[in-house]
């Protein structure tokens, strides 16, 4: 079994947005990047299939040289071989091509990518690539396990969840629960080590059209103090939410 | 040449959320010059459609559809935008639409820009308002491909009447068992119960409440408001709470018209998850706590003793609002 697991070199969590250039770009300046966390689960979830079952397990994203190091984090964590398409992630559309191309080309299984990333959290990427591709697709999924050509995933839905059987080749938006955080590995330093020796790819994209552009950002408007009430006097609060806020 | 709006059913009846679209919709058409086609496949009855600005209606009935089944959907939706010759598509935010949004983008060669939270600011150049960074954020995006795709975040645009009068016609597209890779086995849902990503108002609790057995008051409270109940990852985490509920930038997103929050400090992940609702109220007994600056408002006090009142206060409320 041949996996494909696309990452997405995102802003950590707890940084600070700020946008420069007339506020027309992401001020990467002081930004630690990682992994996407929704794509942490899917690559964690393929290490269970590698050692388990046997699977080779490849990361793919599209970026420039600066997303490397992004890449060789997840050869660390185990993936066998990296591939970088040198281009700017402008567009999910335009990231989905280039990506279908790789897995095109790679004769890939399975592809996981998170269900969003949590930059643009556009959630495209792998429904674009599946309907490209006319593949199986799965997305929010929270429960994968693989049996020959036949796959069984559990996706989230609005209120619940759902049980889904499916074949191969699949393509996978994962998320928590593919596997859960407690199972996320920290590379040791003979991961990092062997991951300087593991090929990296880079790949020139192929010609895509690029549908949708960010012209301008902002951030939201600053919010105002909290309104406090006092905890004696709650029936206040039911008033200010009816009242103010309109919100009952 | 119409504005294409996908109106999400439920066991047959609407989605709230598809009013919301169809408003929506009808703002674009406007802008357009042009009217609103809705589609809306199983539906029991489409009469209130019209309410909110929809002039025709493609009923598409199919056994076959029975169940959500994403490449299916979106196959439909894309054989009713060429059936109107539609130049816009309007989805919702729900984790259907966010499902066949992709597909149907590929389906339709078409720009898609979900987590969209107002109304077009230019037919022309089409330019539309969304989140990005998880909440942190806002992008003025563009759009130039030929058809587009909106996905309208929950509870942004607001539910907008228009009544107009709506024509409806029957719409058998062409669904083939090659639609049918993804099959649905078993289906595992709550009912008769607001869900987080429908609900108007959200009830969430963490580890504050100090175990899963003090769990009762925040269900009575979201029973008194008809609110979906909720919690943090770490009470998901340790077994409290069913993941279903775990609400933040690694669980589901929130978007509700009130949120209200009993003993979760507010970690940044929390609150990328849960930012987009409207009013946000917190509870907690550290004045210190991050969730105080993100709050419209807050008491400061032990959950123990400020939830039964406020929810003997809001049993008052509905005794004389009713």
């Amino acid at each position: 079994m041949k996996i494909l697991v696309c990452i997405s070199n995102v802003p950590d969590t707890t940084s600070k947005i700020n946008f420069t250039e007339d506020d027309t770009k992401f001020d990467t300046n002081g930004v630690q990047f990682v992994i996407n966390p929704n794509d942490e689960f899917g690559l964690t979830r393929a290490m269970w299939f590698k050692e388990k079952q046997g699977a080779a397990v490849h990361v793919a994203t599209v970026g420039d040289a600066s997303v490397e190091p992004t890449i060789r984090k997840a050869l660390a964590i185990g993936a066998d071989e990296g591939i970088r398409v040198n281009a700017e992630p402008k567009d999910g559309f335009f990231v989905a091509r280039q990506l279908a191309e790789i897995v095109k080309n790679g004769g890939y299984d399975v592809v996981i990518a998170g269900r969003e990333s949590i930059d643009y959290n556009g959630g495209m990427v792998p429904g674009i690539m599946a309907s490209l591709l006319d593949v199986n697709f799965v997305n929010t999924c929270i429960g994968l396990e693989i049996e020959g050509t036949e796959a069984t995933a559990v996706r989230e839905i609005d209120g619940g969840k759902e049980k889904i059987n499916t074949t191969l080749p699949l393509i996978i938006g994962g998320q928590k629960g593919l596997v859960e955080e407690s199972d996320l590995r920290i590379p040791n330093m003979r991961g990092i080590m062997m991951a300087r020796k593991k090929a990296l790819n880079v790949v020139d994209p192929v010609d895509a059209p690029i549908p949708t552009a960010d012209k301008k950002f902002e951030r939201p408007a600053p919010k105002g103090p909290v309104k406090l009430v006092d905890a004696g006097n709650v029936g206040e609060l039911v008033s200010l939410l009816h009242n103010e806020a309109k919100a009952l | 040449m119409s504005v294409l709006v996908y109106t999400e059913t439920d066991n047959g009846k609407f989605k709230k959320n598809a009013f919301e679209v169809a408003s929506y919709a009808k703002n674009v058409a406007d802008q357009m010059g042009v009217s609103v086609t809705a589609i809306a496949i199983n539906a029991e009855n489409t009469d209130a459609l019209g309410t909110y600005g929809v002039s025709k209606i493609l009923n598409v009935s199919s056994n076959q559809l029975a169940t959500f089944n994403a490449k299916a959907y979106a196959s439909a939706i894309a054989q009713a935008a060429e059936a109107e010759g539609s130049k816009v598509v309007i989805i919702s935010s729900s984790a259907d639409s966010k499902y066949l949004g992709g597909i149907l983008a590929a389906k339709l060669n078409a720009g898609y820009v979900p987590n969209v939270v107002a109304a077009p600011e230019s037919a022309s150049p089409f330019m539309v308002k969304r989140t990005a960074f998880s909440n942190k954020g806002f992008a003025h995006t563009e759009i130039d491909s030929e058809i587009k795709i909106v996905g309208v975040s929950n509870n942004a645009f607001g539910v907008v009447e228009n009544a107009t009068s709506a024509s409806s016609e029957t719409f058998a597209p062409t669904i083939g068992d090659a639609d049918f890779g993804v099959k649905s086995v078993e289906v595992d849902k709550v009912v008769g119960k607001a869900t987080i990503a429908d609900a108007d108002i959200v009830v969430s609790a963490g580890r504050g409440l100090k175990g899963p057995e003090n769990w009762g008051m925040v269900e009575e409270l979201a029973d008194v408001l008809g609110a979906a109940t909720a919690c943090s990852k770490p009470v998901s985490d340790l077994g409290w709470r069913p993941h279903s509920e775990h609400v933040g930038q690694t669980g589901k997103p929130v978007a509700s018209n009130l949120y209200i929050a009993i003993g979760i400090s507010g970690a940044i992940q929390h609150l990328a998850g849960v930012s987009a609702s409207k009013t946000k109220v917190v509870i907690n007994n550290d004045p210190e706590a991050p969730f105080f600056k993100a709050a419209d408002y807050g008491i400061v006090g032990d959950a123990f003793e400020v939830v039964p009142e406020l929810i003997e206060k809001l049993k008052e409320f509905r005794a004389q609002n009713a």
